[in-house]
């Protein structure tokens, strides 16, 4: 795409037809075409907004009602606030030690794929020296490979390695796996930095170490942020990964394979108000940071198409 | 550059190269030799060749699982986009023009932070979330109101002919808001110029879409394309959690990934797990390949 180009040409597919049809329909009938076309688009967006809201709303109702209020009336608002049913699922199913292992777990991971991401692609992307193509290659050719492909190679990796049911084990992968793209991108970003401020630093002496973590690293901070939240979300998503490397320490687990774990084996006597309180659990602090951050999680998200 | 350099670089390099290498490269590297062996973990792996290749050639799940891979190949970006279009167009220029600047309808900004919510959830947790939904009796979101106008309850996740489509609809309910918002972008940097004289010509809203937003929106198009594709290659996660039996009812949802992790973590076939693996990153490139191919097109230049 080219947005500095200042003559915008028109493409040969403009109306033609249109345009004829629509010379007669000037005024009165055009005004309803806008409407009837606005109208039926606004209903087409409600419809979405309500089955988007509506299966998150019904679980955060559920979550207070008892197995009989679940099962009579899966429409009504529950009787009482049954608190209960979240102290249940936080203590009882285990979701709160899920929680903060999930919350360790991607903590850990995604500050170690900034900190070695960011400094593999700013040596990449501002130094020559022998190798270098080679290198950023291959850690852009991992984004290219489903991780399926690795999955029994690499349950046996960290097996050898002594790490498996452990969260350094599971940590050190999600770094790995993240750093194709964190690379990718802030290795584009790393690359439109201006020179000027770095050639200066160096004339005052300062080390490349500190040149990158005091002047580099600030300036790249869009960039960052950005990166930072793709990977919170990704890594806090992460399912099969945990499910593999954790599988044998329940005591481990992060809050997506519990949450996952308590639903599937849930049999006849299940806690179905547990389940939907530890849903909610899981879902509501989405929210709240969704709400805070929405734009910044919209760029960051969408930041990996356009590049 | 100034002395000093070789140790700054590879100081900065080596503990993200050594990651990578160990938990990366080398698995990848592994994977295409294991594929070659009848490895149970035991013993030591026997080279057997390519026969767990000709052997998925007559395993009938693999067959099963490339077919449901091929529905949502085609369905998932077909459907997705096709919402996600219609509405991104409607936030964006579907509104009444104020000024001669076109708006987006009323509500724009709500409609699209609601819409790319389900993007932020993880997808086990939204797997969790529609088993409730679909649950087969009252306690069902949906069976829960059909039930009480009388009708008979629908099996989503159990009638095999259904289990598929019903997986593909939360697939869908996720995916929609990104590319409302992937799209957004996009539509967002056409030049009004185009729209105004386009609209000038009399263009009513309907050529404005076919004829200005969605050849000028192709490259987005394509992204949007191979994404969902690749989703559409994996989808490990809704199928394990979701389907009955991980990819049930007998088979009927199945996917390679799902296949893969049978085989490797319950069977302990790792050797043939592998070829699975292997199969499924050949179809991946394949298809990758092949969109970035055949829809190549003069992208219009504005």
């Amino acid at each position: 795409m080219n947005p500095q180009s200042t003559l915008p040409p028109t493409p040969a597919a403009l109306p033609q037809t249109g345009a004829r049809k629509g010379a007669g329909r000037r005024g009165k009938g055009r005004r309803s075409e806008v409407g009837l076309f606005a109208g039926l688009g606004h209903i087409a967006l409600a419809v979405w907004a309500v089955i988007v809201i509506v299966p998150i709303l019904w679980t955060f109702l559920a979550s207070f009602k008892n197995t009989t209020e679940i099962f009579s009336s899966p429409w009504t608002l529950p009787g009482e606030l049954r608190w209960e049913n979240y102290a249940r699922a936080w203590t009882k199913a285990n979701v709160g030690r899920y929680f903060l292992n999930s919350v360790i777990v991607v903590g850990l991971g995604t500050f170690g794929t900034m900190l070695f991401g960011s400094m593999a692609a700013y040596v990449l992307a501002r130094y020559k020296f022998w190798g270098n193509r080679v290198i950023y290659y291959l850690f852009v050719s991992g984004l290219a490979f489903p991780v399926f492909l690795a999955l029994v190679p690499l349950f046996f990796v960290v097996k050898n390695l002594g790490l498996l049911n452990t969260h350094t084990g599971l940590v050190l992968v999600y770094i790995a796996y993240s750093l194709p793209f964190t690379i990718f991108f802030l290795a584009a970003f790393f690359k439109t930095l201006p020179s000027s401020v770095a050639e200066a630093g160096m004339i005052d002496g300062c080390s490349h170490t500190r040149l990158f973590f005091q002047v580099m690293l600030p300036m790249a901070k869009p960039g960052l942020i950005s990166l930072t939240i793709f990977n919170v979300i990704g890594q806090w998503a992460q399912y099969q990964l945990p499910l593999v490397l954790l599988s044998n320490a329940k005591d481990k687990w992060v809050l997506t394979q519990g949450i996952a774990d308590i639903s599937v084996n849930a049999g006849y006597e299940a806690d179905w108000s547990g389940l939907f309180a530890a849903l909610t659990i899981a879902i509501l602090p989405m929210i709240i940071v969704y709400a805070i951050f929405q734009r910044q999680i919209q760029s960051g998200l969408t930041s990996g198409a356009v590049k | 550059m100034r002395h000093g350099k070789y140790p700054f670089v590879i100081g900065f390099l080596f503990v993200p190269v050594t990651l990578y290498v160990v938990f990366v490269i080398a698995p990848y590297a592994q994977a295409f030799q294991i594929s070659m062996t009848n490895w149970r973990g035991l013993s030591a792996p026997q080279w057997v060749g390519f026969e767990n290749y000709r052997r998925l050639l007559d395993d009938g799940n693999f067959w099963k699982a490339i077919q449901h891979h091929a529905v949502l190949l085609l369905a998932l970006p077909l459907i997705t986009i096709a919402i996600a279009l219609f509405f991104a167009f409607l936030l964006n220029v579907g509104g009444r023009s104020v000024g001669g600047q076109r708006q987006g309808v009323w509500g724009s900004k709500f409609y699209r932070v609601v819409f790319f919510f389900p993007q932020v959830l993880a997808v086990a947790i939204i797997a969790v979330l529609f088993q409730m939904v679909y649950r087969p009796n009252e306690s069902g979101l949906i069976n829960g109101v059909l039930m009480k106008l009388g009708l008979d309850p629908v099996l989503f996740l159990i009638k095999p002919n259904l289990a598929l489509w019903s997986i593909l609809a939360v697939l869908v309910w996720q995916a929609v808001g990104f590319y409302v918002v992937l799209f957004s972008a996009g539509m967002a940097s056409i030049p009004t110029e185009i729209y105004e004289a386009a609209e000038m010509d009399g263009a009513t809203r309907v050529t404005l879409f076919f004829r200005v937003t969605l050849p000028l929106l192709w490259d987005t198009l394509q992204v949007a394309w191979v994404y969902l594709g690749i989703a559409a290659f994996d989808a490990f996660a809704i199928v394990a959690v979701l389907s009955v039996d991980g990819g049930g009812p007998d088979g009927a949802t199945t996917v390679l990934a799902m296949e893969i992790y049978r085989n490797a973590f319950v069977y302990s076939k790792y050797g043939y797990a592998s070829a699975m693996g292997v199969a499924l990153f050949f179809l991946t490139i394949t298809f990758a390949a092949l969109t970035l191919r055949l829809s190549k097109r003069e992208s219009v230049e504005y």
